[in-house]
């Protein structure tokens, strides 16, 4: 197996690693892209107001509703017709197509915000009133509350769930692969197809998005341990 | 603006493809509830190279994607000669098959550990008092176990069960002729992307809001605190009241 993954001069182990690099740039842009779409909607389901809270709902329904690969299909077809129709506004010729790295992150992004929602609502609603409540107490403004109470506070509820929500992200970006953009699924197919070795090169491929999978995993339980150790001494030096 | 001549044309035909879409959910959502059960046995077993193989089995299919594992069944095992000339081959040749067994492999290792969630959190004490009344392992499992660990897992099952909808999409790519794969094929002949696609997702979304309806209704029935008051066997409220009756 090893042999037909040569890192030399034709040798596939270099599209393979550089296709593993794209997955994970990939997947990082979506994770963020998600966190901001995410807290939005975390916010949103938690408003007063009940048409503010629909729109977080149907958001959520929306893109956990429908299959991902259909997602991407819509943004990679969508995207590139509502700009090719922008174009046309300012005299632009012909089809436009967007970059599939974009569409792609941007899809996978947008999926990823809708878990990354519930994720952050639940971590907010575990946050115990009192501590705001306190911060009040003492005159703390608004925003500083927010900066010392509640973010870092969330962000340690929030880290085995966003975990999880990586770890799809990291998944589903394989699917971006039907875009054209050479990430590890595409370039398991290329290799797969021109060697015609399709056992070796889908394991290889399968086996390098399970060593991702597991690092990041460990990274994860890592920065828990280490938030959750800081609270703890925090909270051990004020009693 | 809107063809609305077209769209419902497009909404009849994939609507012809919701049998393929149905078929490929329930074959491999019950082959992945039979595999679940067989690798939480596995899991919960003390025998170290059981619960061992089923750790590694979670970790392999949890850890990578889907569409990777379809690929490697549908186009990997091909390859082999020994698999070409064995039993297996009539089977594993269909396209929809492979599909079926890709997402089974995949589900069950979700749904093993879903189960083991509800199989942890069964309190301890329900099941010594089964004991103590003298009930059998097989009954104890009947009437307690199977019940309480089903109550305790069905919103995370509820969620893998919609997540497999989902991912029955991707038999797309190894031509089954699904939802996704029949909007495919409209597409290539209409060049009309959007309206397709969006009629697809449209059938996705209502597919999956009968699932939640169901495992609502499942819910319900499990737990008596959901039902209406009325079902339930009266409960003497106030203890001051039930002791005056009694006077």
């Amino acid at each position: 197996m090893m042999a037909t993954l040569g890192f030399g001069e034709n040798g596939w182990g270099n599209l393979i690693l550089g296709a593993a690099c794209t997955t994970l740039l990939l997947s990082l842009v979506a994770l963020m892209v998600g966190a901001l779409v995410g807290s939005g909607v975390a916010a949103a389901k938690l408003s007063r107001h009940r048409p503010v809270r629909w729109l977080g709902d149907g958001y959520s329904v929306i893109f956990r509703g429908i299959p991902e690969l259909l997602i991407i299909y819509l943004f990679y077809f969508g995207g590139s017709g509502l700009v090719t129709q922008i174009g046309h506004l300012f005299g632009a010729d012909g089809f436009i197509e967007m970059p599939p790295f974009l569409i792609g992150a941007l899809a996978i992004g947008l999926i990823s915000g809708s878990y990354q929602g519930e994720v952050y609502r639940a971590a907010r609603l575990a946050l115990s009133k009192g501590e705001v409540e306190a911060a009040q107490a003492i005159g703390m403004p608004k925003w500083r509350i927010f900066q010392r109470i509640i973010v870092p506070q969330v962000v340690r509820y929030a880290l085995p769930g966003m975990s999880n929500v990586w770890q799809m992200s990291l998944k589903d970006s394989a699917l971006i692969s039907v875009t054209g953009i050479v990430e590890l699924m595409r370039a398991s197919q290329v290799a797969a197809g021109s060697t015609r070795q399709y056992f070796t090169f889908y394991l290889i491929g399968g086996g390098c998005y399970l060593v991702l999978t597991v690092l990041s995993n460990g990274a994860f339980r890592k920065a828990e341990k280490r938030m959750g150790r800081a609270h703890q001494s925090r909270t051990a030096a004020q009693h | 603006m809107i063809d609305f001549a077209f769209l419902s044309d497009t909404f009849l035909k994939l609507i012809g493809a919701l049998p393929v879409t149905l078929g490929l959910f329930f074959c491999s959502f019950v082959l992945g509830g039979v595999l679940s059960l067989l690798i939480l046995a596995m899991r919960m077993s003390s025998n170290r190279l059981l619960s061992g193989f089923a750790r590694g089995y979670i970790l392999v299919f949890r850890g990578s994607p889907l569409l990777i594992q379809l690929f490697l069944i549908y186009y990997g095992l091909g390859q082999f000669e020994v698999v070409r000339h064995s039993f297996v081959w009539p089977v594993l040749r269909e396209p929809f098959a492979c599909a079926v067994v890709a997402l089974a492999l995949c589900t069950a290792s979700y749904t093993a550990e879903i189960l083991r969630g509800g199989l942890l959190a069964i309190p301890t004490g329900q099941i010594e008092a089964g004991i103590a009344c003298g009930m059998s392992r097989w009954l104890l499992l009947r009437r307690i176990i199977a019940p309480v660990m089903l109550r305790y897992a069905l919103p995370a099952y509820s969620t893998e069960a919609i997540l497999l909808v989902k991912s029955t999409a991707l038999a797309s790519l190894v031509t089954v002729w699904d939802v996704t794969g029949v909007a495919q094929q409209i597409i290539q002949r209409t060049y009309r992307t959007m309206e397709v696609f969006i009629c697809a997702a449209l059938i996705y979304l209502i597919l999956n809001f009968i699932i939640v309806q169901i495992y609502a209704q499942i819910e319900r029935y499990l737990s008596p605190r959901l039902r209406t008051p009325d079902e339930e066997p009266a409960l003497p409220v106030n203890p001051a009241i039930a002791g005056e009756k009694n006077d």
